[in-house]
């Protein structure tokens, strides 16, 4: 067994962690290791061949592996920065500061000054929106069917149908059609689609794929593989009406109800989210606890990988910052007001500046969100097509914050 | 005469266009700016669009490298491109950028890999 | 002597397995591609304390002896049994009569340790049980198991000592002369056999039926079930909960799983005895919603936004409500059937029941082996080691480090070696390992799971099934 001492300790290196990395060795510190499970760096990048990625990052469109490419291109920049694969966090001892790391190579107790918290987010399962019917084989998640038809080579079926509107969702829909699956329609259970309008089009209205709002998978049969799937239109309160059932004959149903951050390893000695299950974190990407910053899909779900990197990267700052002067500035909470429904970060940390992520409640068609701290107006902007689905990114630089706590609300 | 709704993609703003087709002609509303008529236009005449797939490779670490045209190809044209995808091999190792295919079916845009693949020899 | 067990559930594995002590010739037929996945594979897995079992029925002969070989069959087969304890809740005043009820009954059925417990003692014990809750009937010797990987880890020994297992293997008749067993006939062939076991689950009358043994008529009775995700509800109670029981049968309990996750069900409900009916595991709206309302009722604070899986299970309910155990009217034809609750429990005490039945029945004295192995090793979970042994042996065996589902930490190794003792399915690997069993269900490891079995079982990864013949995972190839 060997005992390491590390300046930052990250863990996971998807575009969270490498964006951390380079925070932290940017900032200046002995050294940053970053401890990725996967048999490679990247995260999700590497299996999200499609476009969309690095429009603000890199000023320039991207596909998934391309963006993971050009973050790993600057991290091998840093000699400080160590990235080592197929390392799998087993425990953390939070007094002691231990994290216990197990490989093909045994067992490491890594003793990090700072850890960066970058584990992402996992995709709600099957089992989690309890669906009436069989367990037969041809049922995945997106992301494991975008793993086998990117990565692996293989198609999960020839008849699909899909659960969610959500980016991850409409992107499959194309992806298996251009290779030759028929995607029978893709439902949602809002009543209005959650992924951008953009894939709407290029997903889904060029291929004339069906697209079901209001409605939800109400059953699924198949003796051994999926022979059938019932949808149904749901009313207001989100229960399906008896009579409005539809019957589609496909042998594979591909499911992107949604993703929940991976906080379970920490939730004994960090604030956790309980309704988003997200680590809680102030606006350098600190935790509850001091040494702890956590950044990316495990604080919060987000919209753009170009935004989980930055966020990555001033979590890293301040992680190394913390190392080098034990930084601990004053902190003040950062309420939801009106309207929003979710709101990120937590916490406000005076010398930060301000990123905000916020969501709407409901769709809002035209409104003002407005930022308050004590009884000044630090921000106001009107807004547009306001929709709970597209995560809304809001910049307030430190020079116009003062002290005191914030209220972010949107007006209509 | 024909009529088509669409959002524009140009910016976030993401205005709800209405373009219209009448003998020949093209005029868009609801744009707040002209790259919305640009958009309108050309989304109803000829929609481009970037293609993302993925070509095999052979003796490299991974069984498929990601590719992308690297410029908006006419839509109609997607179909027969994947044909050619399909068909497509390379040998590892591929670098991103490297030109798999030049000017596919004479568009301009040449098919680039957006991955590394690295060769592994099999004994 | 050929004895031939048909059904290679907890009741027939134990039953090959105490046979397996003795020099006779024991065959394990099992239609399935595994053990252990038909009625055996979706129950509660509970090992109930037995106050339950009306005294004089045949239940009640074999629940609390069973219950009590547990735990020497755990620690000989390594199988994970946990004594945590029943509460069975009374909320008004009728329930906390028939409480007493039960603890006379049990009292008649030797179960050891009831008590009675007050509201107070219940809430400080459990605190998250309704507060309307009156009185309780405490059972300290209740637990709950692996019921599938009893089943394997009793083939695995059986089979270690000289037993053969036939898996896709079904009985299509069974011939008899003159009143006496003489021959099997499968798929797979003819066996000559003096002794049929008869153990097999839901299937079990049709098998009787083949001999023209005698037998009870079965039809299956469905339990739905919702399991909620240990990372959110690990704790959430720690003993077996039960509401009191009606004359629909013990009713929907909130307990611990061995996995660390909390179980709610089963429903109850009575399907036709039609073949069709008898493979037809669906779940259903209804059977959620009175999961979720007796669920609540029990402990208000059960969220099911923290479910991870739903499934269903059969019990072969027969018109008795009882087991059909024993001799028949054809010579060397035995029945272990209609095992419907309290089967799991009851399996070790009906296997040791069934050698003494076969040499009675038979007339013959077994002799027994001298070198019988009665000890099963476990496979070794790498991650319940302390840190300092587990390095040790990562470096002796790199795969021991190598982790492959990250939720419920399996190394490649435990993979290995599932494979090893007969997975061919990514089931296989599922239940005698536990991953995809955790918070991702498979989302992260699935890929990694089929790339191993295939490359160990030298077929393309196209080949892998989930769990039969026909539940293929990947058709074809996306660029060839």
């Amino acid at each position: 067994m060997v005992e390491k001492s590390v300046d930052v300790l990250v863990i996971g290196a998807g575009a969270a962690g490498l964006g951390a990395a380079i925070g932290a060795a940017r900032e200046g510190v002995n050294e940053v290791v970053i401890v990725e499970r996967d048999e490679r760096s990247g995260g999700i990048l590497n299996q999200c061949i499609h476009n969309g990625f690095g429009l603000h990052y890199f000023r320039e469109e991207l596909s998934g592996p391309e963006y993971a490419e050009r973050v790993k291109k600057i991290v091998h920049q840093y000699p400080n920065i160590n990235v080592k694969v197929e390392q799998y966090v087993h425990q953390i001892d939070y007094r002691r500061k231990e994290v216990v790391v197990a490989s093909t190579e045994g067992i490491t107790v890594y003793k990090p000054k700072s850890l960066v918290v970058a584990t992402g987010a996992r995709e709600r399962p099957m089992g989690g929106i309890l669906v009436p019917g069989t367990r037969p084989a041809g049922v995945f998640t997106a992301g494991v069917a975008q793993r086998f038809v990117n990565l692996e080579n293989r198609l999960p079926g020839k008849r699909a149908i899909i659960v969610g509107s959500g980016d991850i969702g409409l992107i499959m829909a194309r992806r298996l059609t251009l290779e030759g699956v028929e995607v029978v329609a893709v439902v949602e259970r809002m009543p209005y689609p959650g992924g951008l309008e953009r894939n709407i089009r290029q997903c889904l209205k060029d291929f004339n794929i069906p697209l079901y709002l209001s409605h939800t998978v109400v059953g699924i049969y198949g003796k051994e593989r999926l022979e059938e799937v019932v949808i149904a239109q749901l009313d207001e309160n989100y229960k399906p009406i008896p009579g409005t059932e539809k019957k589609f004959k496909v042998d594979t149903l591909v499911l992107s109800v949604g993703l929940i951050p991976q906080s379970t390893l920490f939730k004994d000695f960090l604030k956790i989210d309980p309704w988003t299950k997200g680590i809680v974190t102030s606006s350098s990407g600190r935790s509850s606890l001091n040494w702890i910053f956590a950044a990316g899909n495990c604080t919060v779900i987000y919209d753009l990988v170009d935004w989980v990197t930055e966020e990555g990267s001033v979590a890293g700052k301040f992680a190394a910052m913390y190392v080098k002067s034990n930084w601990e500035p004053a902190k003040f909470f950062i309420e939801k007001g009106q309207n929003v429904g979710i709101l990120f970060p937590a916490w406000y940390e005076e010398g930060t500046n301000l990123n905000l992520y916020l969501r709407v409640k409901k769709p809002i068609p035209e409104g003002t969100i407005r930022v308050k701290q004590r009884n000044n107006l630090i921000y106001s902007k009107k807004h547009l097509n306001m929709l709970p689905s597209e995560m809304l990114s809001i910049k307030i630089p430190e020079s116009k914050i003062g002290s005191g706590d914030i209220t972010v609300e949107v007006l209509e | 005469m024909r009529t088509e709704e669409m959002v524009c993609i140009m910016c976030p703003l993401g205005c709800h266009l209405t373009v219209r087709e009448e003998n020949g002609e093209i005029t868009v509303t609801g744009n707040r700016c002209p790259r919305g008529v640009e958009y309108g236009r050309q989304e109803l005449t000829e929609p481009l669009r970037i293609l993302t797939s993925s070509v095999l490779v052979e003796h490299g670490e991974l069984p498929l490298v990601s590719v992308k045209t690297n410029k908006p190809i006419p839509r109609k044209l997607i179909m027969q491109v994947m044909e050619i995808l399909k068909n497509t091999r390379i040998e590892a190792p591929v670098r991103v950028g490297d030109v798999i295919i030049n000017n596919i079916l004479n568009t301009g845009a040449d098919i680039i890999a957006t991955r590394n693949v690295e060769r592994i020899d099999v004994a | 002597m050929r004895v031939a067990v048909v059904g290679a559930g907890v009741v027939g594995a134990l039953i090959a397995r105490e046979l397996s002590r003795f020099h006779v010739d024991v065959m394990i037929f099992e239609k399935n591609t595994d053990v252990g996945m038909g009625v055996t594979k979706a129950n509660s897995a509970i090992v109930h304390a037995g106050y339950d079992d009306e005294p004089g029925t045949v239940r009640s002969k074999f629940c609390v002896p069973g219950n009590a070989l547990y735990t020497e069959l755990a620690k000989d087969l390594q199988f994970d049994l946990k004594r945590i304890g029943s509460l069975v809740l009374a909320f008004r005043d009728e329930e906390v009569r028939i409480l007493e009820e039960l603890y006379k009954r049990g009292e008649i059925n030797n179960v050891p340790g009831l008590e009675i417990w007050d509201r107070d003692k219940i809430l400080s014990y459990e605190p998250n049980i309704n507060p309307e809750v009156i009185a309780g009937l405490w059972a300290p010797t209740a637990g709950i198991t692996e019921p599938w990987m009893v089943a394997m880890a009793a083939i695995e020994n059986a089979v270690d000592n000289g037993a053969h297992l036939y898996l896709e293997t079904e009985v299509y008749d069974i011939e008899t002369i003159e009143g006496r067993v003489k021959k099997i006939i499968t798929n797979k062939g003819e066996f000559e056999v003096d002794i049929v076991i008869n153990a097999a689950g839901m299937y079990a009358d049709e098998i009787a039926k083949m001999a023209s043994a005698d037998y009870v008529p079965l039809h299956p009775r469905k339990g739905e079930y919702i399991l909620l995700d240990k990372q959110e509800f690990n704790g959430f109670v720690k003993s077996i909960l039960f509401p009191t029981p009606s004359v629909l049968g013990k009713g929907t309990l909130v307990t611990p799983t061995v996995d660390g996750g909390i179980l709610v069900g089963p429903t109850a409900v009575d399907m036709p005895p039609e073949r069709e009916f008898r493979e037809d595991t669906s779940t259903t709206f209804e059977g959620f919603e009175a999961l979720m309302s007796k669920a609540l009722k029990m402990t208000p604070l059960i969220d099911f936004r923290a479910s991870i899986k739903t499934f269903a299970g059969l019990r072969p309910e027969s018109p008795q409500k009882d087991f059909l155990v024993g001799r028949t009217n054809i010579f060397g034809f035995f029945n272990a059937m209609a095992m419907r609750s309290p089967g799991l429990t009851a399996a070790p005490a009906i296997a040791k029941f069934m050698v003494e039945e076969i040499q009675e029945a038979m007339g013959e004295t077994l002799s027994p082996k001298s070198d019988f192995k009665p000890a099963r090793e476990r496979i070794k979970k790498y991650a319940d080691l302390p840190p300092s042994i587990w390095d040790e042996e990562i470096k002796k065996d790199p795969l021991a480090g190598k982790m492959i589902c990250f939720c419920n930490k399996v190394t490649e190794r435990e993979i290995l070696e599932a494979i090893r003792r007969g997975a061919r399915t990514i089931d296989g690997v599922k239940f005698r390992t536990r991953a995809m069993f955790g918070s991702c269900q498979g989302g992260f490891c699935t890929h990694r799971i089929m790339k191993i079995l295939a490359r160990e079982l030298g077929v393309d990864i196209a080949d892998i099934k989930l769990r039969s013949d026909k539940s293929f995972v990947l058709m074809g190839q996306v660029r060839k």
